[in-house]
């Protein structure tokens, strides 16, 4: 309902690439990573091709590169489980904290697999970030943002939590796909509204962070 | 001579400023949290000169311009900006930013200028230069043959040193500082004496250079002495060693109107009798920093006369004070001091400028906590360049250096370069084509190239005839550089810089080559699609049609990438077979400075789909729009660039919006300094980095009034933006602003 990049949500475009060539790239661009950089696969949702990212992410371990899934958690099978085991971290985005705002939001009823996805995840001990976009009276509310805090606060995996206030950048792109921007009338957050949605975060996760 | 305070080394033998800076030296690793802003006395200086530039621009560029004296070291009375608030003295003149006639480059260059300006210079000087006084143009172009003229007036060769000054030799003005005057005279005179006969050619010119760079050091007394400075002695304290440092910079532009006049590497030296004072309880931070903004505020306010013309090649009025920052000692200690903060902070206490020309000798092993500054100030405010330190110090063999112009290593004190200007590739791959003539006026250039009629570019015929172009524009390149610096020495010798340079230094000549990405993706398209000249009745291509796709240089992509690489081997490779006058070892560079623009308008059609006439891209960058994979594929293919093939320097320019480089500060500067870690990890040499939104720069040219600091790299310098034409302007707005890594 409001991806920055709707271009790249349709499953049936895009270019093919071989294994081969993503390691090659990845490892052209292996100078610049710092100590922290690495691959990360986002989307769109990557989890739709955990089968084929397996023998990727082999790959880049191998080469000791790190390797990041950018998902909103709503695929959890036997593959997705094999990738997240090579997946040095996971930045697990929370659309809402309701069945039905994930429905309003998603146009799916995601939660119960996403919040599912974060256990599973806490179980196996390896690193998380959240990620949530904060939209004025949908998302940035505080008695969500307490619900948020309270469900994940004993998470021992979870690093940090990114805020991505809503932004309307995007428009254009959904015009030029030909689609419905559905939160035309949603406003961007002032920056007290920020402000408080980090105050309230920050009494649960050890670090809140505004992208 | 007297030595106080510091360690003593071989600098206390002979002249030798590195042993002092090694030996003294107090590396530094910590934060900026030391600094302080402006004191008020510099704060009203600089509104003094702020004022000052704003009638400058207003007066089209010249706020005044002297027509009585041929400006010398010891021309000129005393000028101050502002006396009581002045802690550093010294202008070029007797007025801020009045500019002056240094006629011996050419005179005709002076009129020309000054008539612009709607005056002329003094009668009797007009007779003198008329009648008896020969300049270095007029000597150039006595020696200059019909053939160099050719390829001069066609643009071959463009922007050769010939009716300006050479510019590029960095005097080691650290020597006034620490020895005083009257000790570099006696080491002169003793060189001079110890170069004896046989008199040849050779000999007698050295005997006369030396005599010449003592009388420039007894100018230089003179001038201290203007100020009430005595510079016959060694600087007693930090406040004179920076005075004296600028006192023999200042000396230097007073002579000389070089293009580029850099200032070397004097931030780390300063920095011993900083702390020396600062340890003796002598000066406060505050003072420390007062006599760098200060400094600096005078570097900025050096000028020269110049013709509208030189505005094509040399855009914005830029002087290129270059000061070399950072690095890394042979022995790993690093160069770093917390001086070298102090010169960064002036970009915030006096806000960004073009001048001085501040490079970051990057390496990977500098302090994290220097690298991260630096980064923030090439954030905040696009006015500093990097450079590999690493690469350098390896292939050059010396740590002690500065850097001439924009990108091209010199050793301090101990090498000198005659600069180069530039050959124009892509005009030379079009002599591949068109059987050796001009793309555009069909005139015969280059002998033993055939015509080509057939419908379809061969590539490796082309190559071949590539190669045969190339090696005659070199002979021909080769020509021209001999003859411009056996003149510029005979009439127009850098004697006061020259005078803070060892006795006959070690030399490189300093040639160049543009249009470099148009050649790669040329002889890619040729290679890899299928290029058709539209030829006109001569048999001239006028344009080229292409059939299908073909990979473009800038984007990490092997198959065209290696073609960069190899034209920039092959014609390097033809200039070392030249022998150079003064036996200066051969070197080039990838930059164009502001020329690409017009080096596009001299050259035809080109057969990458490049229409005549079109700005090439500046200095190694890919072409513009073309490197379409993101920032760090653009990167490594410029990196690839060998530097032992281009040992004066391989510029890039970058410009990325800050929204791409990360989401807050600690992000962007986190990400930079990782992106110039990895770019020089592969041996790239020379980043220029722009971190810019276009909105901003096509809302200055809107309203040039609101930015009159805003400051741009461009290739190898920086301008402030405002200050460039709107075709300039333009140009600089349609390069990659990459919006992806």
């Amino acid at each position: 309902m409001y991806c920055h990049n709707p271009d790249t949500i349709e499953t049936s475009g895009g270019k093919l690439y071989h294994i081969d060539e993503l390691v090659e790239i990845a490892l052209k661009m292996k100078p610049y990573f710092g100590k922290k950089g690495g691959v990360t696969v986002s989307g769109g949702e990557p989890l739709l091709q955990s089968k084929e990212l397996i023998p990727f992410f082999k790959r880049l371990k191998k080469e000791g590169i790190h390797t990041n899934v950018d998902t909103n958690g709503r695929i959890l099978n036997h593959f997705t489980e094999v990738l997240l085991d090579y997946a040095d971290l996971v930045m697990l985005d929370i659309k809402h904290m309701t069945e039905e705002g994930y429905e309003a939001i998603t146009g799916m009823r995601n939660k119960e697999t996403a919040f599912n996805f974060a256990k599973q995840r806490e179980a196996s001990g390896k690193k998380m970030w959240l990620r949530y976009v904060l939209i004025p009276e949908i998302t940035n509310k505080p008695e969500l943002l307490h619900q948020m805090g309270a469900y994940f606060k004993d998470f021992k995996t979870i690093e940090k939590i990114e805020l991505q206030p809503y932004h309307k950048l995007g428009i254009h792109k959904w015009d030029a796909l030909g689609w419905d921007y559905q939160l035309k009338d949603a406003r961007e957050n002032t920056e007290k509204e920020i402000g408080m949605a980090v105050n309230i975060l920050e009494k649960y996760f050890k670090e809140v962070k505004i992208n | 001579m007297e030595v106080k305070q510091f360690k003593y080394g071989n600098w206390t033998e002979e002249i030798d400023v590195r042993d002092f800076v090694i030996n003294n030296i107090t590396p530094y690793h910590g934060t900026s949290d030391f600094l302080v802003g402006p004191s008020l006395k510099t704060q009203k200086l600089w509104n003094v000169c702020k004022e000052a530039t704003k009638e400058e621009r207003q007066n089209n560029g010249v706020r005044s311009v002297d027509t009585e004296t041929i400006s010398t070291v010891s021309a000129f009375n005393a000028g101050y900006i502002d006396r009581d608030n002045e802690v550093i003295v010294g202008l070029q003149t007797d007025e801020l930013l009045k500019r002056t006639m240094k006629p011996f480059g050419g005179f005709k260059v002076v009129q020309k200028a000054l008539s612009e300006q709607g005056v002329k210079p003094n009668e009797n000087i007009t007779e003198l230069f008329s009648k008896y006084v020969k300049t270095h143009n007029d000597g150039v172009f006595d020696a200059y043959t019909k053939e160099i003229k050719k390829f001069r007036s066609l643009g071959f060769l463009t922007g050769l040193p010939d009716n300006y000054a050479r510019g590029r030799i960095i005097g080691d003005y650290r020597r006034v500082a620490l020895y005083g005057i009257d000790f570099l005279i006696k080491s002169k005179q003793e060189d001079l004496g110890n170069i004896e006969g046989p008199m040849s050619d050779a000999v007698i010119r050295l005997r006369e250079e030396v005599s010449e760079q003592i009388r420039a050091l007894k100018e230089m007394v003179e001038l201290g002495a203007k100020y009430d400075l005595d510079l016959t002695r060694p600087a007693d304290n930090a406040k004179e060693a920076v005075q004296w440092t600028y006192m023999a910079y200042l000396a230097a532009v007073k002579e000389q109107d070089g293009a580029a006049m850099s200032l070397g590497n004097v931030s780390t030296f300063l920095d011993i009798f900083i702390e020396n004072d600062l340890q003796e309880g002598l000066i406060t931070e505050e003072e420390a920093q007062e006599y760098i903004d200060q400094f600096v505020m005078k570097l900025r306010m050096v000028r020269h006369l110049r013709m509208g013309a030189y505005d094509e090649i040399f855009a914005g009025d830029p002087t290129w004070v270059t000061e070399a920052i950072g690095g890394i000692f042979k022995d790993g200690r690093t160069k770093v001091t917390k001086t070298s903060f102090r010169f960064l902070n002036t970009l915030y206490n006096l806000g960004p400028s073009p001048e001085p020309n501040i490079t970051i000798l990057w390496s990977e092993d500098l302090p994290q906590n220097f690298k991260e500054y630096c980064a923030k100030v090439s954030i905040d405010t696009s006015s500093i360049q990097f450079e590999n330190d690493e690469l350098m110090r390896e292939n050059r063999g010396s740590d002690d250096y500065g850097i001439a112009c924009c990108v091209s290593h010199q050793t301090l004190g101990k090498s000198i370069q005659f600069f180069g200007a530039r050959t124009n590739l892509a005009k030379t791959l079009l002599l591949a084509i068109n059987g050796g003539r001009c793309e555009i006026t069909g005139t015969k250039m280059v002998d033993g190239i055939a015509a080509c009629n057939c419908e379809y570019l061969d590539f490796d015929k082309v190559m071949a005839n590539f190669k045969i172009a190339m090696k005659e524009v070199a002979r021909v390149y080769n020509d021209s550089m001999n003859i411009i610096h056996y003149m510029h020495d005979k009439y127009y010798y850098e004697k006061a810089q020259m005078a803070l340079i060892d006795t006959n230094p070690s030399i490189n000549i300093a040639y160049g080559i543009a249009g470099l990405s148009i050649v790669a993706d040329s002889l890619s398209a040729i290679k890899y699609a299928k290029v058709k000249p539209i030829r006109n009745e001569e048999g001239l291509a006028v344009d080229f049609k292409i059939e299908g796709l073909f990979p473009c240089y800038g984007n990490d992509d092997d198959r065209v990438d290696v073609l960069a690489v190899n034209a920039v081997a092959d014609f390097n490779n033809e200039l070392k077979k030249l022998s150079v006058y003064k036996d200066a070892e051969p070197t080039m560079s990838v930059l164009t400075i502001t020329s690409n623009v017009a080096y596009g308008k001299k050259t035809g059609a080109t057969p990458d789909g490049r229409a005549k006439g079109v700005p090439f891209a500046p200095g190694a960058n890919p072409m513009h729009g073309r490197d379409s994979h993101g920032a760090i594929a653009s990167l490594n293919s410029v990196a690839k660039i060998n530097y032992k093939d281009s040992q004066d320097g391989i510029s890039n320019t970058f410009s990325i919006v800050p929204k791409s480089l990360g989401a807050n500060e600690a992000d962007r500067i986190e990400n930079l300094t990782t992106i110039l870690d990895g770019y020089f990890s592969r041996n790239a040499q020379h980043i220029n980095v722009n971190v810019l939104d276009k909105e901003t720069l096509l809302d200055a040219m809107e309203h040039p009034e609101e930015y009159p600091q805003l400051t741009i790299r461009v290739s190898g310098y920086a301008v402030n933006f405002v200050r460039l034409t709107k075709e300039q302007q333009l140009e600089v707005i349609t390069r990659s602003f990459h919006e992806s890594m």
